[in-house]
């Protein structure tokens, strides 16, 4: 992308293997910024469930206890703030979005997902770029239990995309027929955000 | 909501006020300028000869009564890519790119009423201070407070204005704390800031109070956790977090 030269400004440049991860006007960071609307909800796990509903055969809810017997995986993600920072090698402990759906069964009509979480925050995201393996709700960071702050005890992550997209306490999957805005996609931020096309802001 | 496109465009910087040592304000002259909401942001990028760039946020300073103009607060961070740059190196004359107003969740306007609850530490201080200063342009008569913590009073941002706003304004109020040295004979706050001095200084505006609250994530959680835990609805609690990111 073209841009004014800025009067004697070189850059701090990165090794190769480390600049070619880092998205378009992202920068690198090693520690874990923690940014977010409101007060950091703190749901007691025995009142936490997880609930998958709308455009579904068979909606389905577990509690925290069931949703810890469900099978796991291990991811190492790069993850990318739409506030320009980006953290490398990123390790999760999480269940598949394929999983979670394999229980319930999405009706042809539904194309896209709401995910919401505790405190009222929403998303939306296309349901063909959750499914193969491309989104997991993770309860795990680093081989220790999920943070409040970090979106604890369990969130959303969607690697490929801007990490709002991740939403953090999420509490389930609403399966719908069209995108709808969710609560910074109502705010002007973009309704797709993929880092690598700095999908950023509305319009871009 | 329509939401504008937001394209980048050349600031002109008119003029840099050093705030404290590691903070000036820089005010740019925008040939596109667009009203903002209190509180919001925009983006800045650096381009270098070779075409690498790099991108940071920050929040705007100035209220949007001041059309044709931004003014951005910046700490320097020591380790920083950017905020050096600005800080050492840009000079009245010099153009920049910048994009916004972004963000549109930690805002307060007039048409948002009060009472009015502003907690701020460190730099988190500046979008709490564009809604201030937006406040007195309008003349409004919202009831306001800002709670603001910093290590030590050289480090206190907008001293003598914000002090300057209290003393001719009944409705406005500003409480200091200081978590390293406080000023010789200060008899105010000198500690962070907890439950026991958010309950005294909310105590005027009790459950109706609008609270923003911007600065470290410790002092954001710490603040966020007590009002929830004073029963204050979580739609009157918004916040903004900086972590040191090497900005």
């Amino acid at each position: 992308m073209a841009g004014l030269i800025s009067r004697g400004f070189l850059g701090r440049r990165r090794p190769a293997e480390v600049e070619d991860r880092l998205p378009p006007g992202q920068y690198l960071v090693t520690d874990f910024p923690v940014l977010s609307a409101g007060p950091t909800p703190h749901t007691p796990l025995d009142r936490w469930s997880f609930t998958i509903e709308g455009l579904v055969r068979s909606p389905v809810t577990w509690s925290w206890a069931e949703f810890q017997k469900l099978p796991t995986q291990t991811y190492t993600v790069d993850i990318s703030c739409v506030t320009k920072w980006t953290k490398l090698d990123t390790r999760w402990l999480a269940v598949s979005v394929d999983t979670l759906l394999q229980a319930v069964q999405v009706e042809p009509t539904g194309r896209y997902v709401t995910a919401y979480s505790d405190g009222g925050y929403t998303t939306n995201l296309p349901l063909d770029e959750m499914v193969n393996g491309q989104a997991f709700v993770a309860y795990q960071f680093d081989d220790k239990p999920l943070e409040p702050v970090h979106g604890g005890p369990a969130r959303l992550v969607v690697p490929h995309l801007y990490f709002w997209k991740s939403a953090k306490w999420i509490r389930g999957l609403r399966v719908m027929e069209r995108n709808q805005p969710g609560f910074w996609e109502s705010l002007g931020y973009h309704i797709h955000g993929d880092p690598w096309k700095e999908e950023r802001y509305s319009g871009d | 909501m329509v939401q504008p496109v937001l394209q980048w465009q050349a600031g002109k910087l008119t003029a840099i006020r050093p705030e404290t040592r590691q903070t000036k304000s820089f005010t740019f002259a925008l040939p596109k300028w667009m009203a903002h909401r209190p509180g919001q942001h925009y983006d800045v990028r650096l381009t270098a000869p070779d075409g690498y760039q790099t991108q940071r946020s920050y929040s705007i300073a100035s209220p949007p009564e001041r059309v044709g103009e931004l003014e951005l607060t910046v700490e320097r961070i020591p380790d920083g890519e950017v905020s050096p740059y600005l800080h050492d190196v840009l000079m009245p004359g010099d153009q920049l790119e910048v994009r916004g107003p972004i963000g549109g969740y930690f805002v307060w306007d007039v048409s948002v009423g009060g009472p009015l609850l502003l907690v701020g530490g460190g730099s988190g201080v500046v979008p709490l201070m564009a809604m201030l200063r937006h406040r007195v342009a309008q003349h409004s008569t919202v009831p306001a407070r800002i709670l603001y913590s910093s290590r030590t009073a050289e480090d206190v941002i907008y001293r003598d204005e914000l002090d300057g706003m209290a003393a001719g304004d009944r409705e406005f109020e500003v409480l200091y704390t200081f978590t390293r040295q406080p000023p010789a004979g200060w008899t105010g706050y000198r500690r962070r800031i907890d439950a026991a001095m958010l309950a005294e200084v909310i105590k005027p505006f009790d459950k109706r109070a609008r609270v923003y609250v911007c600065g470290p994530t410790l002092l954001v959680e710490a603040v966020a956790n007590a009002l929830v835990q004073m029963e204050l609805p979580i739609e009157q609690i918004r916040t903004e977090r900086f972590g040191p990111t090497g900005a």
